[in-house]
């Protein structure tokens, strides 16, 4: 049987970021064309500015060079524009008549420069900003000649006008707003920035409105006329007023599309076999002009491409940047303020640095700096993700390195910067994911950190502090790095190191560790003793002494307590399947015991809240089921479908899979509570989707997906590989459930692990290096192998029966005192 | 001798684990959580958390302190108060230990027929 066609129209970065999604989701799953109207490989858009400004060549910036295309098989049609959609017949035709039939058409064609309707804006010498034909044109224009006016001071025009200025030519740039980037800066930022570049010997002339380009005998272009002024000569004029989003393809092809290419949160158009990605989809009425959203839809539309349908865009909040070599500035959100909002403001005129928060309804919704830029992402991040700020008010303007950790003196900023913190916006990659590339893998450039995890391999403006991580991480050795967030206030050591102690050390109990890694307080507290007595169980299993007092309470009880004192009790039904036996001596307890309420949970199982203390170990006795650990930090549920047993959709036997999965993986204590689910086809019942491991049956096997969370924040998991057999399904699993046990920090779920290392690294841990993956699986069943229920095997689980027994003051002896 | 002077054996130290506790119940209600500390002290404070009457037995003890199990109060076991920027107090009783017996106050352990005999 034949591939399905993929055609992609455009080859710009956008639908080669969804290309590369996709071959890495699906590779070879079809045969694609790309359509390209510029005669080039796929290149970096945004890096066009540093190559007019002459800090870079052309080839410096080419993404994916033509043996990319010829190594994935994909036939790249450069120098062809597309010039109709044959939606009928499911074909594009090309300028040159050559056609393309398509199964699936993904649209991202961009967009065109806006070109105002003014005498002369045609005469020769008079440029657009948009590509690299365009920037090749400047180039030239400025070894031949000297004097340029920029139409539009905007980020486009400032990016071009400084280049223009730095290869030699006189700038002016005529702008009609009051300030510069009056869409991204107020007018106090506006003023500082306009300070700056006329520090470099660009003029400006504000509020002013273009009425001609006047030509000169040659015919090119010699004066701009400006209403109310003397015209300006000029031999280039550059017309950067904005952009429209390029749509008469999509639009002569009968596409709804008002300002862009109408989409859903799929991305998908209204005919269904075509998707459109990039700056010409209009999304839920917003049109996008910045990398960072655009890469946000390249990954769903990918998702959807390669048949696992479950990604969803759903919009993107964007932040500002302009890359001028030598000039911070951020904005990000609604910065301008108004009715309704406070202000925050910071101006020192005279350092140039100048910042303004703007928070409504105790969120911070807006963020401005010049001068100083350091805690942009920091801001973007509390705006994205709209917390009360109340509580970190007073010392919001001084940025997160003033925040709590007081005491670690001389520290960079990214030092400080928290694991999950945001430090390449184009690309959405993390503090964390970086430190782990480097380490593991060991970097020690810029160029390998963008090699390896794309951070600061975008817009570059986040370049600065990818090499102050590097520096912090790789730099000098070890104990000279700045201080990494404590574990909590009885010690200075992170929990990497405590990790990395206990394993080195061989330290088998909590004493010992405390005592070698010098904690300040003897007994440590209520947050490092259960994290101390995880890492060391699970380093040293069979030989760490598991210590009950440092586990909390639902851990010692072995039941979920209740807000009145009372506990839960849930006992395990493998893949949430049960018996009528079962279901008889459910309903016995709960009448013998007077169990208040039975309920069945959100993870296919029963509960029965309201227990007693002293009933618990009777209760268990009775349920003669084996702990749920609905109560632990560890494996609780497996959620499955019905599956090919009996549905008729079930591609697979999903109820058998995920009991085999729970037998295999219960009483696995992990850094935190671990959900499962099996679902025996695409239509998802289990909801796989956003679990811990997720497993979903297709024709030809199993897709194992990981780190989905249904919590506090819905993440829905990425998907690790795809296997043939229950058995792969068994050791993948649990291979990658052991590298969390072993990697992950206390209280941290599978979704920040992961987020933290990257999926790269655990892609290679579990999946690419087979001799670790079966290394990682025998070491889970090697921890696992015996592991007593708590329920029914209570001395070798440690646990204290005492408790369950109150002391009654009736039964005790008098003494006299 | 007065009623308040007469002390009663509950339990024997080793009853109560190292930090740790145990819980007395009163015939009146209002138990009593009885810790016990790394370094040995013994304390003993009403089971009900002075935010929502968390038990407060059920905690993680440190140091001279517990953690209470519902919203993580932390409830000094000396003096039953809560520690900044949390504030209120849990209900203190005195203890002693008696040749390795925990004895409380007859008095609070409510029934007064026990402290006549
Ligand atoms: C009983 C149950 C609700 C119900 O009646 O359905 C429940 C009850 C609690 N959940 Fe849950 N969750 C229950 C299913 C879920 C699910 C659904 C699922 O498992 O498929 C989720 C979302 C899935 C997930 O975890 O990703 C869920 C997400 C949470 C979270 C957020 C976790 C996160 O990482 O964002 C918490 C808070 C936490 O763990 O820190 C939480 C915490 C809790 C706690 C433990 C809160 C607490 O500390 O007391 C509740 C304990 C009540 C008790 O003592 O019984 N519960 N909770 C469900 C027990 C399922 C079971 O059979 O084991
Ligand atoms: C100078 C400059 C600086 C920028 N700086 C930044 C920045 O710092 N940060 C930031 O986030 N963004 C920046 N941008 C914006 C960013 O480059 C765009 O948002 C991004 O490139 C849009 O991607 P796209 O795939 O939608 O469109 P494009 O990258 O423009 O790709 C569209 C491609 O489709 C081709 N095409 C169009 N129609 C057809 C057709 N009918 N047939 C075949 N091919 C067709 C076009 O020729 C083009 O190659 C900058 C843009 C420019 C021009
Ligand atoms: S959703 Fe909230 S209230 Fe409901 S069980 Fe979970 S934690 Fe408790
Ligand atoms: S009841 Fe104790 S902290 Fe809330």
């Amino acid at each position: 049987m034949s591939k399905p066609r993929l055609v992609v129209v455009g080859n710009g970065m956008a639908g080669i970021r969804t290309l590369e999604e996709l071959l890495r989701l699906a590779p070879g799953k079809y045969e694609v064309t790309v359509f390209g109207a510029e005669p080039r490989p796929n290149y970096n858009r945004i890096l066009l500015s540093p190559v007019l400004a002459g800090e870079q060549d052309f080839d410096a910036i080419v993404l994916n060079g033509y043996d990319w295309y010829r190594e994935h098989g994909v036939t790249l049609r450069a120098g062809v524009r597309v010039t109709r959609i044959d939606r009928a017949r499911r074909r594009v035709i090309g300028a040159d008549g050559s056609e393309a039939p398509y199964d699936r058409l993904l649209l991202a064609t961009g967009s065109d420069p806006f070109l105002p309707d003014i005498p002369g804006i045609r005469l020769p010498g008079v440029l657009a900003y948009r590509d690299i034909a365009d920037t090749e044109a400047m180039i030239e224009a400025a070894r031949a000649h000297r004097r340029a006016v920029v139409i539009g001071g905007g980020l486009l025009g400032l990016e071009a006008a400084n280049g223009l200025a730095a290869r030699g030519m006189q700038v002016t740039v005529v702008h009609l707003a009051d300030w510069l980037m009056e869409r991204q800066l107020d007018a106090a930022a506006g003023a500082l920035l306009r300070q700056s570049l006329e520090a470099r010997g660009i003029a400006f002339l504000t509020g002013a409105a273009t009425e001609a380009l006047v030509p000169g005998e040659s015919g090119r272009v010699a004066a701009v006329r400006v209403r109310g002024m003397d015209p300006i000569p000029a031999d280039l004029v550059v017309v950067a007023v904005g952009i429209r989003p390029s749509v008469a393809l999509a639009r002569d092809a009968g596409l709804p599309a008002e300002r862009g290419i109408r989409v859903d949160d799929t991305l998908q158009t209204f005919d269904p076999r075509i998707y459109a990605v990039g700056e010409c989809v209009s999304h839920r009425g917003v049109v996008y002009g910045l990398v960072a959203p655009l890469f946000e839809m390249a990954r769903v539309c990918a998702n959807h491409l390669a048949g696992h349908g479950i990604a969803r865009y759903t919009g993107s909040v964007t932040s500002t940047r302009l890359k001028v070599t030598g000039i911070d500035l951020f904005s990000a959100g609604d910065f301008m303020g108004g009715a309704g909002k406070e202000e925050i403001t910071l101006a020192d005129p005279v350092g140039g640095v100048y910042k303004k928060l703007v928070i409504r309804d105790d969120r911070l919704v807006g963020a401005c700096l010049y001068g100083d830029t350091a805690d942009g992402a920091w801001y973007f991040r509390l705006l994205r993700e709209a917390r009360p700020v109340g509580e970190i008010r007073d010392a919001l303007m001084f940025g997160e390195t003033n925040l709590g950790d007081t005491g670690h003196q001389g520290q960079s900023r990214a030092a400080a910067m928290a694991d999950d913190a945001e430090v390449c916006g184009c690309n959405g990659v993390c503090k964390g994911t970086i430190v782990a590339a480097i380490k593991a893998q060991g970097l020690f450039t810029l160029e390998d950190v963008r090699r390896h995890t794309k951070a600061s391999a975008s817009c570059g403006s986040c370049t600065g502090l990818v090499e102050q991580i590097l520096m912090a991480t790789a730099g000098g050795d070890y104990s000279a790095a700045p201080a990494q967030k404590a574990m909590c206030g009885c010690t200075e050591r992170s929990h990497e190191e405590v990790r990395r102690a206990i394993r080195a050390q061989r330290l088998l109990s909590i004493p010992e560790a405390m005592a070698f890694l010098e904690w300040q307080r003897p007994d440590g507290c209520a947050t490092c003793r259960p994290a101390l007595n995880y890492y060391l169980i699970s380093t040293w299993p069979k030989e760490a002494v598991d210590d009950p007092q440092s586990r909390y309470i639902n851990e010692r009880a072995h039941a979920n307590i209740q807000k009145d004192g009372s506990f839960s009790v849930i006992p395990r039904m493998w893949g949430g399947e049960t018996t009528p036996a079962e279901l008889r001596r459910i309903a016995d307890v709960a009448e013998k015991y007077a169990i208040r309420t039975v309920k069945v949970t959100g993870g296919q199982r029963i509960d029965l809240l309201g227990a007693r203390k002293a009933d618990l170990p009777a209760i268990w006795r009775d349920l003669a089921m084996p702990s749920g650990h609905a109560y632990a930090k560890a494996l609780r549920t497996v959620k499955t479908c019905v599956g090919s047993e009996w549905c008729r959709f079930g591609t697979q036997d999903s109820t058998d899979m995920g009991k085999r999965l729970e037998r295999a993986l219960w009483r696995m204590y992990a850094p935190h509570k671990v959900k499962l689910a099996v679902s025996g086809c695409p239509r998802n019942c289990a909801e796989a989707g956003i679990k811990d491991v997720g497993v979903i049956g297709v024709d030809s096997g199993w897709e194992i997906y990981v780190a989905g969370n249904g919590g506090i924040k819905t993440e829905v998991a990425q998907i690790l590989c795809k296997v043939r057999t229950a058995a792969e399904v068994l050791e993948t699993a649990g291979a990658f459930l052991q590298l969390y046990r072993e990697e992950g920090w206390y209280l941290e779920r599978t979704v920040h692990y992961v987020a933290r290392v990257g999926l790269e690294h655990v892609k290679r841990r579990v999946i690419e290096e087979g001799e670790s993956r079966a290394a990682l699986w025998q070491r889970l069943q090697f921890a696992l192998d015996g592991e007593p229920d708590p329920w029914h095997e209570a001395p070798a689980a440690r646990v204290d029966l005492r408790q369950f027994a109150p002391l009654a003051a009736a039964e005790v002896a008098d003494v006299d005192g | 001798m007065s009623t308040a002077e007469h002390w009663q054996g509950v339990c024997s130290v080793d009853d109560v684990p190292l930090r740790g506790a145990r819980v007395l119940a009163r015939p009146a209600g209002g138990d009593i959580a009885i810790f016990r500390t790394a370094a040995g002290g013994v304390f003993a404070l009403l089971d009900r958390c002075p935010h929502k009457g968390g038990p407060l037995s059920q905690g993680i003890v440190h140091g001279e302190t517990v953690a209470c199990p519902l919203h993580n109060w932390q409830i000094g076991l000396g003096d039953g108060r809560a520690q900044a920027p949390d504030t209120g107090c849990a209900a203190r009783f005195a203890v002693r230990v008696v040749d390795g017996q925990v004895c409380l106050r007859a008095a609070d352990l409510g029934g007064d027929g026990a402290a006549a005999a």
